[in-house]
């Protein structure tokens, strides 16, 4: 009976279901109106009733799939309509999707990844992310989330929502470090890629600009960050005459773009501190001074404690570290589970020879990190 | 598509409201019936609710109910009143719950689709 289903229904669970369903029927009628001359038809019948209710009540389920997935095969040909792949990038990362949900599907239905290649890059297993991708177009059906380009009166916020994903994304794959480290650079390589159709599709957009060239200039110097046995180099320290120029170059051309459209915007801030620092040839040349003044710009525009954090570390250079440590006592009660406010008062706490509150300090931040490299990095410095 | 929106209320927020005269309470639902008033079209039923220590609850305990003072969920927060809404997609429903005046929190719920006739 279930098999009979099944070639009706094309799908083996919905069938077994819906068998079941019509035992259960069958316990609550056969008793009360006595067993049917042919109960086995009975229950075939019973369970195609109830096979074209659910057929009927999925019908705009099975649509919304089809579309769903019609607009991702679209993805791979280039002659595709831009509207349908932004539909598909807001539709994917719609703010009633969760952020994990978010970043999944976009990965699955926007950059084409597979299931599996996706589990990789967020370390985690095949079905996690199978179940998170189907939740999510679940979600998006009963809930009847639109598939279309948000109205000019939300576009700010939901263009916010995307770039945060795709920011989200490029930093998962950034900061990855160790083993895992190959395939999770892909997965920064992957956010650019998506940042960079953002900018084909919407170029009028000075935040997806600043996005994308923030992501080139990180990505820029990635092969510098990590020696050969995996250890983080820190900016001071690395072989800036290995730093990807050409990708650098492109960076410069989009931030001015965007500094032409005029909106400026925290991407921004944060491409043009970056560039900076790619622009310096050396550390010591590095201009803190406009970095500091970017930092002012930014905290202006989203006062965080973190950005307030790199602003104290950047004064550190320019005016030393008694100047830093104070503005870093400021952040404590706001940063105290965050090992890099530790590991940034612990280096201050150095330069000024206080060398017992300092490995105390690297002590707080080795409880607070997992990421392998930065714990090597402590451990060395615990050694010193 | 039907949803429910479903007011969230604070014990605290319940409190000050009761605890209002009654012109000033007059006048804090201003706004609240400007917001039924801009959506009058789109609204298909729903109510504001007496305040949560008027609740009480039926549990069902082995099959067999037992009736006790108070709401279902105890926490900081309880349903004030709902709003079931008939728009066309999650985006308008959202855009409704964003402009409700009072602030708090607003949960907003598609209803079952039987498939049958909207109104």
């Amino acid at each position: 009976m279930t098999a009979a289903l099944v070639r009706t229904l094309g799908d083996f669970d919905l069938a077994e279901e819906l068998v079941q369903e019509a035992l259960l029927e069958a316990i609550e009628h056969w008793p009360r109106e006595g067993i049917p001359e042919k109960p086995g038809a009975w229950l075939l019948t019973t369970a195609r009733r109830k096979a074209l209710d659910q057929l009927r009540r999925q019908a705009r389920y099975r649509d919304k799939l089809a579309q769903l997935e019609g607009a991702a095969n679209l993805m791979r040909d280039d002659t595709a309509e831009g509207d349908d792949r932004l539909r598909l990038i807001f539709i994917c990362c719609h703010p009633a999707l969760s952020r994990e949900a978010q970043l999944a599907l976009t990965l699955r239905a926007v950059a084409g990844m597979t299931t599996a290649e996706i589990a990789r890059a967020f370390i985690t297993s095949e079905a996690t992310i199978a179940q998170r991708i189907v939740r999510a177009k679940r979600k998006i059906v009963e809930a009847n989330i639109p598939y279309r380009v948000p109205a000019e009166a939300d576009m700010g916020e939901r263009l916010d929502e995307v770039l945060a994903v795709l920011y989200l994304m490029f930093n998962e794959g950034y900061l990855a470090t160790g083993g895992e480290r190959a395939s999770r650079r892909d997965l920064a390589e992957d956010a650019a890629w998506l940042a960079g159709l953002m900018v084909r599709l919407m170029p009028e957009e000075p935040e997806a600009l600043g996005l994308l060239a923030l992501m080139r200039l990180h990505l820029a110097r990635a092969d510098t960050r990590f020696d050969d046995a995996g250890n983080l180099i820190l900016l001071q320290e690395q072989d800036r005459s290995r730093w990807d120029q050409e990708r650098v170059a492109s960076a410069m051309v989009l931030l001015q773009r965007a500094a032409s459209l005029r909106r400026t915007g925290p991407y921004q801030i944060q491409a043009a501190i970056a560039a900076c620092h790619a622009e310096a040839r050396t550390w010591a040349q590095t201009d803190w001074r406009q970095i500091i003044a970017l930092y002012d710009a930014l905290i202006e525009l989203s006062p965080s404690a973190v950005v307030q954090l790199n602003r104290a570390i950047a004064r550190r250079y320019l005016e030393g570290a008694e100047v830093a440590l104070s503005d870093v006592e400021a952040l404590a009660e706001a940063l105290d589970g965050y090992y890099l406010f530790h590991a940034t008062r612990a280096e201050l706490l150095r330069d000024l020879a206080r060398e017992s509150e300092a490995r105390q300090a690297i002590a707080r931040a080795l409880e607070l990190t997992a990421n392998p490299a930065e714990r090597a990095l402590l451990q060395r410095r615990l050694g010193n | 598509m039907k949803y429910v929106l479903l007011f969230g209320e604070t014990k605290e927020r319940a409190k000050q409201w009761e605890a209002m005269p009654a012109a000033q309470r007059e006048a804090a639902y201003g706004p609240i019936n400007a917001w039924f008033g801009k959506y009058s079209s789109k609204i298909t039923g729903g109510f504001e609710l007496q305040p949560e220590r008027t609740a009480t609850t039926v549990k069902f305990t082995n099959g067999k109910p037992v009736v006790t003072d108070g709401p279902f969920i105890e926490g900081k927060e309880s349903i004030g009143g709902y709003a079931e809404v008939t728009v066309a997609d999650l985006d308008e429903a959202i855009e409704m719950a964003k402009g409700w005046p009072t602030g708090g929190t607003v949960e907003v719920r598609p209803v079952v689709d039987r498939g049958e006739p909207q109104r």
